[in-house]
Order: structure tokens, then C-alpha cells, then sequence
């Protein structure tokens, strides 16, 4: 009697197996898109490897995915490793991967060790001032921020949030003027030659005009928005609104005429026709828009941080230039790497933000 | 004073030696509660003869009236159902037809629209599918979304274009069934183009037929004297059917790949018309 209890209940281990492998199976399914954009597709075969599922196949898809990839990467590092050294400057041989990994081990050991400066810092502040709370002289208790120099992490900091503001400003100026463009001929007559001549100027054209503008109408700035950073983001903004502006007025112009038909039979004010019909009707090719925003924006920030002197990566690299020191061209290219590398995961972001916003245009 | 009148409307496009007109003095008197069809081959207008109904397009000549009153734009008294669905594909069923529940009444209180939106979307049978996007249903359902939203706006006039084209036969047939169902329950005036004399046959009070564009204009018109509620199965059995159906396709021969047949053969397709009803089965051989 206990043979068929015994089948049963591995029976039911099976099933139990199974219904958390389809469970598995179904996430995977949904978060693939998702990976995908983020290069973390391989991830996908190498799960449903150990799932057990086509080993063939599944292989064959991770060679594609992973291995053609990695192949790439190492054939690059191999030449840079060779080529590099044949090179000799003023600075000694150009860097080799190697020599650019140490570096940016020792960026991320100096921003630690900064770090530690700057707690033992307010932790001495503290201590100093307890004690005169304690002594009762409380009138000479003082606190002080720490002033040391920024590490390679809040330059990183920095540029982000530089871009973020020239970004934020490029979409609240270019997202309604498309929106204008798209909807009225006038607009768009009025608008175009405007478009068409300034889109092409570069960020270093337009940083001394900005420079001085920002100068004499921001004349006391906070401590929260430095006056250069306010300048690079200014110049992010100039550049990188163009993208925006022409494809939220494409996006605007090319909407279904049937569906604006509709409204007029709803007879929906103008309002409610922008927001209802309009804007959504439009996002996709809006956030097409953005996403090719924030890359030029990405791009422009660190010509217009070396100029501007904001302390983030372009500052980073101008000021490596400058120093010169055996180590400097290391440093420079991990700053490369990584403004090549935020760039990416900006991109993905977008990318992931804009297919959340997408319909499907099946209609 | 019909309800609906159309007094010699013309409309056409384009400048000069470009120009092509589409319509060429339409004359319509349509009636309240009327189911009407407009028959005819592509390019004879009928597109154009809806949207001028529906106040889409402005005619070059003619007025079209309303209760006597000109009409002068589009306006939701008149319900438009377009061919490709014209649904909004960011929103949920509920989510269109609340759209122009909102727009249309307004004025009323939360619980009250939403109990209008959960009547239409019941009306067309898609209490199951409301949460669900256009990209997410069939053709059928899609084209019934229309439909709900079309009525949702309490329409005198429900105007349809080519609803049905594209959907399958089966689907088709079902959809038409829905349709008859929803005339007879709310008792609205339709004018629905449709290029299925069979459709035509099973819907109608009247089934207009259009001459070839350009300058196209309405080359006959016949009364379809069927008892109702009809059904496919029941209008074969009719002894009359196939007459209405012989007209029909006769109309249709005489027009096909753009000929202009001489008046004395429309004549002649009209002259069956007064030959048919009195007496019952001998036109059907």
C-alpha cells in the first residue's frame, strides 16, 4: 500500500516542479524586452538552461548574445593593450587597459579615503562643539561645512545633475513649442527657419553668449546652483532642445486624422483635444525625441563643463589635461569609459521609459 | 419637412483643370427612425456624402438640414462610426466610451455617467472585455467599441461608414444581427454605407444607390418592404428577396469599372421595382 502514496506524492512534487518553472517561465517572458534593453539579454538563455529547456537551442542564443559580444570587448583591449605602449608622449607611453583599471582603482580609493576625511572632519566639529556646550560657551559654538575637493564620484554627481537640469529645461521649453508647431501652420512657418538655423550651432558657440547672459541676470548665485553649473546646463539646453522640438511636432502633425475626427465630433474643446487626443497620440515620437535629447545633451555637457569650469566630468578630464602627470592619460580614459558607459544607461533608461509609454498602434 | 433633407449638396476637390467633383446635387429626405443604406462602388462618394452629414466636410453647394436647422459643423446629435474603428488606441474601452460620455453629458453626476458607460458597453456585449485596450481585441469587438461609443453620445443620427468591411463574414453577420437588434431597441435614424447587398437588404428601410463618381449622384433609390425583426434565414424564404436583390445587382452591373450606362437602362432596372410586390413569388424565378 505504501508503492502508490509513494507515486502519488512525488506526483504532486512534480506538479508543484513544474507550476514554479512556468511561474519562472512567465517572468522571464515579461522581464525579457526589459533585460534586453539594459545588454542583459544573455541572461535569458542561461536561465532557461538551467530550466532544462532546448539546451541546443538555448546555446546557440548565448553564444549570439554572450559570447560574440565578449569576443568583441577582448579583441579591443587585446589591440589597445598592443598598440597602446608603441606610442610614447609627453606624458610617457599611452596607458594600456591595465594601467586605465588601476586608475580607476585608485579614483575609487581616493574617494573613499575622502570620504573618511570628511566624517573625521564633522566628527572633530561635533566633538569641539559638545564640549563647549558643555563648558557653557555656547556663543562660540560654530559649524562649518567640509571643504575638501570633490572626488571623481561627485564629479560623476555633478554632470548628472547638470544634465538632468539642462534636460529638464530643454523639454519644458521644446515639448510645448512642438506641440505648437505640430497644431498650427502659423506656428510652424513662424518657427522653422528659427529651428533650422540654430540647430546646428555647436555648445562651443553658444557658451560665451551664455556665459555672459548667465552672468549679468544671475548675478548672486546660491550654493546650490553654482553659476558655472547653471551655465553648462544652459548650454546642454541649447543643444539638445532641437531633437525634441522637431519630433513632438512631427509626433503632433502626423496624428490619425480619423481620431482628431472624432474629437470634432465630441466637439472637444482645444483643451481637452491636446491632452485627451494629442499627447498621447504623440508620445511615442515625443520620447523618441527626448531620448535623442539627452544623448546630444550627454555629449555637449562635457565641452561645456571644460569651459564653463563646473566640477564634473569635464572639468575632470580638462583638468587632468592640465596637470599632466604620468598618470593623467590613465585617468582620462577612465573618465572616457565612463562617460561612454552613463551615456549608455541613460540611453537604456530612456528607452525603458519610452516603451512604458507606448501604445501599441494596432488599431 | 423630412427630418433629415439634403437639398442638392455638391462637393469637390481641388482648383481648376485639377478639379474633380465628388458629389453632384444630392437630393435626401431621410425620415425619423429610418434605417437607411447608401449603396454604391468606390469613388462614388458615399464617404463624402456621410461626412458632409456628419458636418466633417463643409458642401460647395446645397444645405443639408436637420430638424429644419442647417447644419454647420460636426456635432455629438450626430453619431459617427468611422470604417477603420478610429478608436484611441491609449485607452481602455470604458476608457473611449467614457470619453465622449464625458464630453456629452457632462453635466451629470460621476455615478450616473458611469452607469451610462457600463449600459453601452453592455449594449454591444463587452461587460468582459471593458478594462481591455483596442490592441487587445479582435476586429469585430473593435468595430463594437465604435459602435457603444457612437451611441454613448445619444446621437439623432447614427451615421455609418463602411462598418463592417473589414471583418469576416462570420463576424460580419453576427455584427449586422447586433446592429438590427440595437436599431429596433433604440430607435435612432441610421445611414450606414455599406458594399454588401445582402447587408443591405437585411438592414434597410431604404437602400440608396449611388451613380459613379466623379460628379456622382443618386442613380435610384428602393423601398425595402420586408417584414421585421428579418433574419438571414427568413428573408431567403421570402418571395420577394430576390427581387430586391436583382435590383440591386442590376443596379451595381450597369455601374461596374466605371461605365455610365444611358437612362433608358436605369429605367428599365427602376421599372422592376413597380413590377414586384403585388404579386408575391413570381419575380423570384
Amino acid at each position: 500500500m505504501t508503492a502508490p502514496t509513494g507515486v502519488i506524492a512525488s506526483k504532486e512534487a512534480a506538479d508543484k516542479g513544474q507550476a514554479r518553472r512556468e511561474r519562472l517561465y512567465s517572468v522571464l517572458i515579461k522581464t525579457q524586452g526589459t533585460l534586453g534593453a539594459f545588454g542583459l539579454g544573455f541572461l535569458v538563455p542561461v536561465v532557461k538552461l538551467c530550466l532544462g529547456d532546448t539546451p541546443k537551442h538555448q546555446l546557440h542564443e548565448l553564444k549570439q548574445q554572450l559570447l560574440v559580444p565578449l569576443l568583441g570587448i577582448v579583441a579591443f583591449l587585446a589591440a589597445w593593450a598592443y598598440l597602446a605602449p608603441q606610442v610614447q608622449t609627453s606624458l610617457g607611453a599611452i596607458p594600456g587597459p591595465m594601467q586605465v583599471l588601476e586608475q580607476a582603482g585608485n579614483l575609487w580609493d581616493d574617494h573613499l579615503a575622502a570620504r573618511d576625511k570628511e566624517a573625521a572632519f564633522y566628527e572633530r566639529q561635533e566633538e569641539r562643539n559638545a564640549k563647549l556646550i558643555a563648558a557653557g560657551q555656547e556663543d562660540r559654538v560654530k559649524v562649518r561645512d567640509y571643504t575638501g575637493s570633490p572626488t571623481y564620484l561627485d564629479q560623476i554627481v555633478t554632470s548628472l545633475k547638470t544634465v538632468a537640469l539642462g534636460f529638464i529645461i530643454a523639454t519644458i521649453v521644446a515639448v510645448p513649442l512642438g506641440i505648437a508647431c505640430g497644431l498650427s501652420r502659423v506656428a510652424n512657418g513662424a518657427l522653422n527657419p528659427l529651428i533650422q538655423i540654430f540647430k546646428p550651432v555647436s555648445p562651443l558657440a553658444w557658451l560665451p553668449i551664455v556665459t555672459m547672459i548667465v552672468s549679468a541676470v544671475y548675478a548672486d548665485p546660491s550654493e546650490a546652483l553654482p553659476k558655472s553649473l547653471l551655465i553648462s546646463s544652459v548650454t546642454v539646453t541649447l543643444c539638445s532642445l532641437w531633437p525634441t522640438l522637431i519630433n513632438t511636432a512631427l509626433g503632433v502633425a502626423s496624428i490619425d486624422k480619423d481620431l482628431l475626427n472624432v474629437g470634432r465630433v465630441l466637439q472637444l474643446p482645444t483643451w481637452r483635444t491636446i491632452t485627451k487626443l494629442v499627447l498621447p497620440s504623440s508620445l511615442p515620437l515625443i520620447f523618441t525625441g527626448l531620448r535623442l535629447s539627452l544623448g546630444v545633451g550627454w555629449m555637449v555637457l562635457i565641452a561645456a563643463e571644460m569651459l564653463a569650469q563646473n566640477p564634473g566630468l569635464g572639468k575632470f578630464v580638462w583638468d587632468e589635461f592640465q596637470n599632466g602627470s604620468s598618470q593623467s592619460l590613465a585617468k582620462i580614459m577612465v573618465a572616457v569609459l565612463t562617460i561612454g558607459i552613463i551615456g549608455f544607461l541613460l540611453d537604456r533608461l530612456m528607452f525603458a521609459l519610452q516603451s512604458a509609454c507606448t501604445f501599441s498602434t494596432n488599431r | 419637412m423630412a427630418f433629415l433633407e439634403l437639398n442638392g449638396v455638391a462637393k469637390g476637390y481641388g482648383e481648376g483643370a485639377e478639379r474633380t467633383e465628388v458629389l453632384a446635387d444630392v437630393d435626401l429626405h431621410v425620415e425619423e427612425g429610418e434605417f437607411l443604406c447608401i449603396v454604391g462602388f468606390s469613388g462614388s462618394g458615399k464617404t463624402t456624402l456621410v461626412s458632409t452629414i456628419a458636418g466633417l466636410i463643409q458642401p460647395d453647394r446645397g444645405e443639408v438640414l436637420l430638424n429644419g436647422k442647417p447644419i454647420q459643423g460636426p456635432g455629438p446629435d450626430r453619431g459617427v462610426v468611422f470604417q477603420n474603428y478610429s478608436l484611441m488606441p491609449w485607452m481602455t474601452v470604458a476608457g473611449n466610451i467614457n470619453l465622449a460620455v464625458d464630453q456629452v453629458f457632462g453635466k451629470e453626476p460621476r455615478k450616473a455617467r458611469h452607469e451610462r458607460v457600463a449600459r453601452y458597453i453592455e449594449m454591444v456585449g463587452l461587460s468582459h472585455a471593458a478594462d481591455r485596450l483596442p490592441s487587445e481585441l479582435s476586429g469585430g469587438m473593435r468595430q463594437r467599441v465604435a459602435v457603444a461609443r457612437a451611441l454613448a453620445m445619444s446621437p439623432e443620427i447614427l451615421l455609418l461608414d463602411e462598418p463592417l468591411s473589414a471583418l469576416d463574414a462570420l463576424t460580419r453577420a453576427k455584427l449586422q444581427g447586433e446592429i438590427a437588434r440595437i436599431w429596433e431597441q433604440e430607435q435612432r435614424t441610421v445611414v450606414m454605407i455599406t458594399n454588401d447587398v445582402d447587408e443591405a437588404i437585411l438592414l434597410a428601410d431604404r437602400c440608396v444607390m449611388m451613380t459613379n463618381g466623379p460628379a456622382a449622384r443618386i442613380g435610384n433609390v428602393m423601398e425595402v418592404n420586408l417584414p421585421r425583426p428579418r433574419t438571414r434565414k427568413a428573408l431567403l424564404e421570402h418571395p420577394d428577396y430576390y427581387a430586391y436583390r436583382q435590383e440591386l445587382l442590376d443596379f451595381l452591373e450597369a455601374y461596374e469599372g466605371g461605365a455610365n450606362p444611358d437612362p433608358a437602362v436605369l429605367e428599365g432596372i427602376k421599372h422592376k421595382n413597380q413590377r414586384r410586390s403585388p404579386a408575391p413569388g413570381c419575380e423570384a424565378a
